[in-house]
């Protein structure tokens, strides 16, 4: 039996009106612990909302939400939160050093570990070479840099991503896959909402598309057999009531001449689907499950207009 | 403790982005301004042989302008530098880190008020000390009842603290700063309509006034500090500009100090329950 602590993140419903406009619908998401989870959608989705309903900036209009076994909104929660936004703006006057002490002492960190804490943080992002200079001086690569640092300062549970690597070089978007994954390694839950599907392939274990403000499917990207997946099929002596008996493993099942092309949830139906072929007569010459890339299947639930 | 690390970044910010600093170099420019003009007239009033009560008067109405253009300066200095700190820190999404942090957004809030508060205080304290400084030295006088008056002056710019705090947390920071400006200027704009009442001996006008006052109080709080500070004479003849027919009673110090209090706690809550 699973509890709600076995969950980083737990939604039930969540739902957020703006002047009786619906940014998200309907969210309902569970995000175990340990996991590196994406969250996509085009813009207008109610991705950024729903992050900030997670983290207590807005107020959902109705349902519930945990994080990490708490109530959305628990102050003490947040010890154990690190969260980069979207548009990460700070005080520009201070310098890198002491923006993270800043946000080391409203996470109630110790001097002592501070001063361990920084330089290492800082080293990480590669920016100890610039501790001296004030933010306003910083590219906006530099400022997503020093985002990041910051998230990371308390060594979170749970950390939200929101386009983290918006503004930054091939050599930062590798620093930031990096940093992911060793936070994966540790046992961090990560929350990456991004819009660089090739980033999020790589990333995460598990995916969730939204849209309209409601997620319309989760997927599974770190399990092959778990993964939507087209199989191209070229075969002999297939009747009509051997492609009827297709529908148990897919809805869609194209016949064009030989080749037979369907869609199924898994990749672990593909044995069960040539036995299927085999035991009713069909000569099989090739069989090709083509993965759907995430790129074809964002395009396939949101659309070629992107949603707008 | 989050609270006193809000209201240290507020100070050092303020320090750090030369507000503070250009705010005292333009005190400071005042002081001088207003040191010559006060050594001149003494050294004029001596050879022309006036008496020395009427140069003592004289004096102490130069005090009280004085302390006037500082407190119109500290007005204006409270308003034009905290109207972007909430508003424009929630338009910007600064707030957005700072607010996910483990403390209470009510210590956040209060946190940055309790930073421009110390920053008003040394600020008006300077002024204040500087304006009586240079009298003394000059013409051998200072306010009445100084303490009095500066505490006066200084919750006067508290309570507009407060309302652009309040109203920063509804409003865009150009929204803010128009809407306290204007709840100011109605104040002020109350404040003559009385006294001409008073002359008049028109109740009605004075009531014109004391209802403005009601909405704003921030004007019958100098009106009281410089009753408070003004000679005993220059009150009682009507001899000075700053002379005032109808003094704002203790009530109406003790109402603004509620208004005060109304207007953090509407911020507080605001800021507590709203989407950032």
């Amino acid at each position: 039996m699973t509890r709600s602590s076995d969950f980083a993140i737990r939604t039930r419903g969540l739902r957020k009106l703006f002047s009786g406009k619906v940014a998200v619908r309907n969210l309902t998401l569970d995000v175990p612990r340990g996991e590196v989870f994406g969250f996509l959608g085009p813009n207008g989705a109610g991705k950024s909302t729903s992050v900030k309903m997670l983290l207590g900036l807005v107020f959902p209009t109705s349902g519930d939400a945990e994080i990490l076994g708490r109530p959305v909104g628990d102050v003490t929660t947040r010890r154990r939160i690190g969260f980069l936004p979207e548009h990460f703006r700070f005080y520009d006057w201070l310098t890198p050093a002491e923006l993270l002490k800043l946000h080391g002492r409203l996470y109630g960190m110790s001097r002592a570990r501070l001063r361990e804490r920084v330089p290492v943080l800082l080293d990480l992002v590669g920016l100890t070479p610039h501790r001296d200079k004030h933010l306003r001086d910083f590219s906006k690569g530099m400022l997503q840099r020093i985002g990041l640092a910051q998230a990371l300062l308390n060594e979170p549970d749970l950390i939200f991503l929101d386009e983290p690597t918006s503004g930054l070089d091939p050599v930062g978007r590798r620093l930031v896959r990096d940093i992911i994954k060793a936070q994966r390694d540790r046992g961090a839950s990560v929350l990456l909402n991004s819009h660089l599907l090739g980033e999020v392939e790589v990333t995460c274990n598990r995916v969730a598309f939204i849209r309209d403000g409601e997620v319309v499917e989760t997927r599974q990207l770190d399990d092959n057999d778990e993964v939507q997946t087209t199989v191209s099929i070229r075969a002999a002596k297939v009747t009509p009531e051997i492609v009827g008996g297709l529908a148990r493993w897919s809805r869609s099942v194209r016949t064009e001449e030989e080749r037979l092309t369907l869609s199924v949830s898994s990749g672990a139906a593909v044995p069960e689907i040539v036995r299927h072929l085999v035991a009713n007569g069909a000569e099989i010459y090739e069989v090709t499950p083509q993965r759907l890339s995430l790129e074809e299947r964002f395009l396939e639930i949101v659309g070629s207009d992107g949603g707008l | 403790m989050g609270v006193w690390i809000m209201a240290g970044v507020t100070f050092r910010e303020a320090a750090r982005k030369k507000m503070l600093w250009m705010a005292l170099a333009a005190g400071g420019g005042f002081l001088i301004l207003f040191g010559t003009g006060l050594h001149f007239q003494a050294k004029d009033f001596a050879a022309h042989g006036m008496s020395p009560v009427l140069r003592r008067e004289i004096s102490f109405t130069m005090v009280t302008m004085g302390l006037y253009a500082v407190d119109l300066l500290a007005v204006v200095m409270t308003i034009l530098t905290s109207i972007d700190t909430v508003s424009g820190e929630i338009a910007s999404g600064t707030i957005q880190a700072i607010a996910t942090k483990p403390v209470p957004r009510w210590q956040l809030l209060l946190g940055k008020w309790l930073g421009f508060c110390g920053m008003l205080t040394g600020y008006i304290a300077i002024m204040v000390g500087g304006v009586n400084t240079v009298t003394y030295v000059i013409a051998g006088v200072t306010a009445r009842h100084l303490a009095r008056g500066l505490s006066l002056m200084w919750m006067e710019s508290i309570v507009l603290l407060s309302v652009t705090f309040a109203f920063a947390t509804y409003f865009s920071a150009l929204t803010t700063g128009v809407l306290t400006l204007g709840l100011h200027g109605l104040a002020f704009l109350g404040g003559w309509i009385e006294q001409f009442g008073a002359i008049t001996q028109t109740s009605r006008a004075v009531n014109v006034g004391i209802i403005a006052s009601i909405l704003m109080p921030s004007e019958a709080l100098w009106r009281r500090a410089a009753f408070e500070m003004q000679s005993p004479l220059a009150n009682v003849m009507r001899i000075s500009p700053f002379s005032t027919l109808s003094v704002p009673s203790l009530a109406m110090v003790f109402y603004a100090l509620l208004y005060l209090a109304i207007a953090l706690i509407v911020a507080v809550r605001r800021f507590s329950q709203r989407d950032l």
